[in-house]
């Protein structure tokens, strides 16, 4: 994991979530501002999923278990495209809701990547 | 057919699907990892956790499905969970030794931002407001 680089995937997170967490509640139903911010997320997991592969490489390595970080991250790049699929089949405000939800699953579970990588708490 | 089961999963009851199918993923992911690490370590609270991970994804299930039947699993599983959270969340903080290791229900929630306290409460309003009405509508109609 490289610090800066997963505070910035933890804010386009929070901030994709919270934007289609709003958008859903005041109707919208799933547009390209938020399937799209939904995609970037995802993106930047399979990004964190290539630095994290290749960090033990160059002297940057977990400080937690490192399969716990892999579960986490694992389960973390699956739930956007699920989540993107919803929004695909479900036309309705509420998926518009569950992509702000995923997204948000993503920040909370990068943050404990985050904690597992530098802070040691598992 | 006097009575039907109103569809779980429409409106707002998708969005409590979701958060229920990622709170059954989360719980499945941490339990698995557990398991393999070290379940010597705390097998009580660790095979707790797989227990929940198991009754969260049937709850899931059980809210997508439709039917009487799956209804009664609903309430079955919201209550099991809502009671699990209760019991564990007292466990834990009155005999820390039992419960060494964090659980879905450790604290209440706590490690979850509380959505596992919350949650069953909100699923149980959702089965209540979906509730099996008597209609002179038959089944499937």
């Amino acid at each position: 994991m490289i610090e800066w680089f997963t505070w910035l995937q933890i804010a386009v997170a929070l901030v994709a979530g919270l934007l289609a967490l709003a958008l859903g509640l005041l109707g919208k139903r799933p547009a390209d501002i938020t399937m799209g911010a939904t995609a970037l997320v995802e993106v930047l997991l399979m990004a964190q999923i290539v630095v994290s592969l290749l960090a033990p490489a160059f002297g940057n390595t977990a400080t937690g278990s490192v399969l716990e970080f892999w579960v986490y991250l694992v389960t973390a790049a699956v739930i956007p495209p699920l989540a993107i699929v919803w929004g695909l089949v479900d036309r309705s405000r509420w998926s518009t809701a569950v992509l702000g939800v995923a997204s948000l699953a993503v920040a909370v579970m990068l943050y404990r990547m985050y904690q597992i990588w530098f802070v040691q708490v598992a | 057919m006097t009575t039907t089961t109103p569809s779980r999963s429409t409106g707002i009851g998708r969005v409590l699907i979701a958060v229920y199918a990622l709170l059954a993923l989360a719980a499945t992911g941490r339990s698995v990892f557990q398991l393999l690490d070290d379940f010597d370590k705390a097998p009580v609270a660790y095979a707790l956790s797989a227990l929940a991970a198991v009754v969260y994804i049937v709850a899931t299930i059980a809210l997508v499905a439709p039917g009487d039947a799956w209804y009664r699993v609903a309430w079955i599983t919201i209550s099991f969970e809502l009671l699990g959270v209760l019991v564990v969340g007292l466990l834990s903080i009155f005999d820390p030794i039992l419960f060494p290791a964090k659980t879905v229900w450790s604290g209440f929630g706590a490690g979850y931002a509380f959505v596992p306290l919350v949650l069953p409460i909100l699923g149980m309003l959702w089965l209540h407001h979906r509730r099996p009405r008597t209609t002179a509508i038959p089944a499937g109609a």
